[in-house]
């Protein structure tokens, strides 16, 4: 059973953004592609811990705004040769909400 | 079912196509591939390498024969295909075995030219072009003691050196009195013949061959003035010819090659071709750079994504023969219409020409020092006006200066741990351990894998001389031009054309308009289409998604994820009121750190990002603006204290920079933007090395350009002196506005001055009063809706954005 909680409307994240949801364990990002698909992933960059909610996002990728490495919103994995992988969590959208499983 | 897609030709521009099309496409075909040889795919350039002692066959192995295994592709190695049915779709080997195929890939390369003369068939007569030839070198080395190379080309020399190095006594023949005649001119091609004929080869120059003479194997060669030479081996590299028989016997176009066009598409559009057997525009192609650009676009079209464009244009080449580096590119040789500027010094085994025509760098010949080669490459490509730098330029590019490496200008003799890139830390090791261990070939390769010239870019001479020793003879450092970002083929210029000849208004219309691959482009052409339809069209609505972090919340993102702010304080003049409130506003926030900045500004650095909207409306609350520190925009107006103050001082410097701050702030330019105003020509505020800087005198203005410090220092080039304040700032309104709709996107003045020549600014904004005016006025106008204060507005409406959509725990 996954325990979902509810982070807010996916409206209230930019598209191609994304906004931060705090929690005891350190800020997680919560991404809107222009396809309105909804990602979440720890806000750490694998490289040097850049805020990765910052970075500009294209496609299902986010280019972290402090050394450009780009990174899978899917699964948090650096692309091309940059290796490292940041954690991922679980996303839905139910009636325009957006839910994490934490 | 899956198309079958046949490759014929196992060698490096057919593998590499579908290299490319496995990154695009990797499950649409079932692919087969026929060689000849019975190898994987190696590195065709390393065979002097091999020859010479320094590698084995297995370290030249690009791929090896698991690599098709784990991309599913069936290799026949050692299979020759002798029959294309076009019509039925099949293939043909000599067993008579066949195969079908929906899409042919030819890709069956070139062999030697064998000069028709007598005696060619002799054993002991062969060519330099594969591993078959190579061992059959090295054989004969181990018991034959004279060799001769026909041929002094750079095929012709890697041979000689190669043969020299393994035992022999080598002569090297050549028809024409220069050497390698396609790369170097007599001047070079002299220093050259010293240098080897001080390592130990011989050379025949003007000879030319008239037979080859011998009972078993050979013996000796005759030449056409009746002298002869005694010998064991004869090698014959005087030149390549494409492989067209097979294309040919089935009935496919070919003239001196297959000819194909643009997409790289055959007469039969169910068949391509690249590489060394194609023939494009009329040119056909030895070197492996252009190579690699036809086996992009080929797999493009293989992908059925059908964008891809080949366009070959002026090419360069840098070679490393026989341990000399070479660089040669353009129109080398000059005529009448042409002026040269020579530097030689032979006993460092230096020589450089460069070829101007109309103030423009047409070509280029380097020898011994290469370093500049790419610079001289790219002004060659831009067309730029040299007249300006025409009496440095031979001294090269690092002659104006490069922090971060000293003065190094070559990577030759340094050691392994020698630091290249300064940015990232990466070694000469790490470089040269990743080009061999990855095969790459390219400058974005190496930046992509190792990060060096990946940020400030200021070593990217030397990671490309890095490439091309690493790589050896053969490296040739391609774009022909060079595209905006891996989501299009186009220039800067072309998208700036773009949008103004197509009227394109939005982000999206451009990417759609313009066949962007990637539907959402990426971080690197967002921020610039941004910032040209902003630039273009007064009424475009900005997109902050499109923006980099820092102009996204007007602050400076620092490396823990904080961010520093910076206000406003005009001409960098201010007072105990305003202070006071930077105090206690630094109090209330518990700002770690409070910093002057290098352009007179306050630097209150460790803010977090939710503090950002209370900050500014304190900050505005105190009548303090954004300094817009974090923005490719005006940044900074820099004074001295002048006239007001200053015994020297010979103008009210301050007094006109607040007014000159005041014109520009809240603009927008291609990179961020600086101005300076000195009181006295002793320039305290340091206004040469500004984008825009005014040095006052007793009668007026000086008003001076395209500065800065930074990466490579560059002085102001002067403008013009003007006799009012009021015209030093339509001056720098107007400079400011060409600037705007000029430059590329992140092209500082000082790159912008250089590729469009002083000249031409000087024409806009000097001479051409209208223009200035009118130039001026779109400035002001444009400036009317940007000086709204981001950060009150931000305070005011946008504070959501800073904080949280949510805390939990």
């Amino acid at each position: 059973m996954q325990n979902w909680t509810e982070v807010g409307p996916v409206e209230s994240v930019p598209q191609k953004g994304s906004r931060v949801m705090s929690t005891p364990d350190g800020d997680v990002a919560i991404f809107r592609t222009s396809g309105d698909e909804v990602f979440a992933l720890f806000d750490q960059c694998p490289h040097k811990k850049g805020p990765l909610s910052q970075g500009i996002v294209y496609d299902k990728r986010v280019a972290c705004p402090l050394h450009n490495w780009v990174i899978d919103l899917s699964s948090g994995e650096a692309t091309g040769p940059d290796e490292g992988c940041t954690r991922s969590f679980a996303t839905k959208v139910e009636d325009g909400l957006i839910y994490i499983s934490l | 079912m899956k198309e079958k897609l046949v490759l014929i030709g196992n060698g490096m521009a057919g593998v590499r196509t579908l290299e490319e099309l496995l990154k695009l496409a990797p499950e649409k075909y079932d692919i087969t591939v026929f060689g000849d040889e019975p190898y994987g795919n190696y590195n065709r350039i390393m065979l002097s390498p091999v020859l010479a002692g320094d590698k084995t066959i297995d370290q030249i192995m690009i791929n090896d024969r698991q690599w098709y295994i784990d991309n599913g592709i069936t290799l026949h190695a050692g299979k020759k295909i002798t029959h294309i049915n076009r019509v039925k779709r099949q293939l043909e080997t000599a067993e008579g075995e066949v195969f079908d195929y929906d899409r042919l890939l030819l890709a069956t390369g070139s062999r030697p030219f064998m000069l028709p003369l007598p005696g060619r068939d002799l054993p002991g007569v062969i060519s330099f072009r594969d591993i078959a030839d190579v061992n059959s070198m090295l054989e004969t080395a181990k018991s034959y003691k004279k060799a001769v190379v026909i041929g002094g080309g750079l095929l012709g020399l890697e041979a000689a050196n190669g043969l020299m190095i393994q035992g022999m006594e080598v002569t090297v023949v050549h028809i024409a009195d220069v050497l390698m005649n396609q790369q170097l001119d007599k001047p070079a091609s002299d220093l050259m013949l010293n240098e080897l004929q001080a390592k130990g080869l011989n050379f025949l120059m003007s000879h030319e061959t008239a037979a080859i003479e011998g009972k078993k194997r050979v013996e000796k060669v005759v030449f056409k003035n009746g002298t002869e030479i005694d010998t064991d081996l004869v090698v014959m590299a005087v030149g390549i010819r494409p492989n067209i028989e097979l294309a040919q016997s089935a009935g496919i176009h070919c003239e001196r090659g297959i000819v194909v066009d643009d997409t790289m598409q055959t007469f039969d559009p169910k068949v391509y071709a690249v590489g060394e057997c194609v023939q494009h525009r009329g040119s056909t192609f030895g070197l492996v750079a252009p190579l690699f650009e036809q086996a992009k676009v080929c797999a493009n079209h293989l992908a059925q994504m059908g964008i891809a464009r080949y366009v070959s244009s002026i090419t360069s080449t840098k070679l490393k023969v026989t341990g000399i580096d070479l660089f040669s590119a353009g129109n080398f040789i000059g005529d009448e219409s042409t002026e040269d500027l020579v530097f030689k010094d032979a006993a460092r085994h230096v020589y450089k020409k460069l070829v101007i025509q109309d103030d423009k760098l047409i070509g280029a010949v380097l020898y011994g020092d290469t370093v500049d080669g790419a610079w001289y490459f790219q002004l060659m490509r831009d067309g730029t006006d040299v007249s300006s730098i025409r009496e440095n330029m031979l001294f090269g590019q690092h002659h104006i200066g490069d922090s971060g490496h000293g003065a190094t200008n070559s990577v030759d003799g340094l050691p392994d741990d020698a630091e290249i890139c300064g940015c990232n830390g990466v070694c000469k090791g790490d470089i040269v351990k990743a080009i061999s261990k990855h095969s790459l070939f390219t400058l974005d390769e190496v930046k992509a894998h190792t990060k060096a010239s990946a940020s400030c870019g200021s070593c990217t001479g030397l990671v490309e001389q890095l490439l091309a020793s690493t790589l050896g003879s053969d490296f040739n450092d391609t774009p022909s031009k060079k595209a905006m970002c891996g989501c299009t083929s186009m220039s800067h210029g072309e998208v700036k054309n773009a949008i103004k000849e197509q009227g394109l208004k939005t982000i999206s219309d451009l990417m759609l308009a313009l066949d962007w691959k990637n539907p959402d482009g990426c971080h690197s052409c967002r921020p610039a289409l941004n910032y040209y339809l902003l630039s273009t069209w007064p009424d475009y609505q900005d997109d902050p998604q499109s923006r980099f972090i820092n102009e996204r919340v007007h602050a400076n993102i620092q490396k823990d994820g904080t961010y520093s702010v910076v206000p406003r304080i005009w001409g960098g003049v201010t007072n105990a009121n305003e202070l006071r409130a930077i105090a206690d506003i630094s109090d209330k926030y518990k700002v770690p750190t409070v910093k002057i900045t290098g352009g007179q500004r306050i630097d209150l650095l460790g803010v977090k990002k939710d503090d950002l909207p209370k900050m500014w409306a304190d900050l505005s609350e105190a009548g303090f603006v954004s300094g817009h520190a974090y923005g490719k925009s005006l940044r900074t107006v820099k004074t001295c204290v002048g006239s007001e103050w200053c015994r020297f001082g010979t103008q009210d410097s301050t007094g006109l920079g607040i007014k000159v701050e005041k014109m520009t702030w809240g603009s927008w330019t291609p990179h961020k933007f600086k101005i300076a105003v000195s009181g006295c020509p002793r320039n305290c505020a340091e206004a040469t090395i500004k984008d825009f800087g005014i040095v006052c005198v007793d009668s007026g203005y000086e008003l001076h350009v395209g500065g800065n410090g930074g990466i490579k220092v560059r002085a102001t080039d002067f403008l013009c002196k003007v006799a009012t304040e009021e015209e030093a700032m339509e001056y720098c309104a107007a400079f400011m506005q060409l600037y705007r709709e000029d430059a590329h996107y992140l092209e500082r003045t000082a790159p912008w001055i250089e590729r469009v020549g002083l000249k031409s600014v000087q024409a806009k904004v000097v001479e051409d009063h209208d223009n200035r005016k009118k130039l001026a006025q779109r400035f002001y106008e444009s400036q009317e809706k940007s000086q709204d204060d981001p950060w009150a507005e931000h305070a005011a409406k946008q504070r959501e954005n800073y904080i949280p959509i949510k805390q939990v725990g």
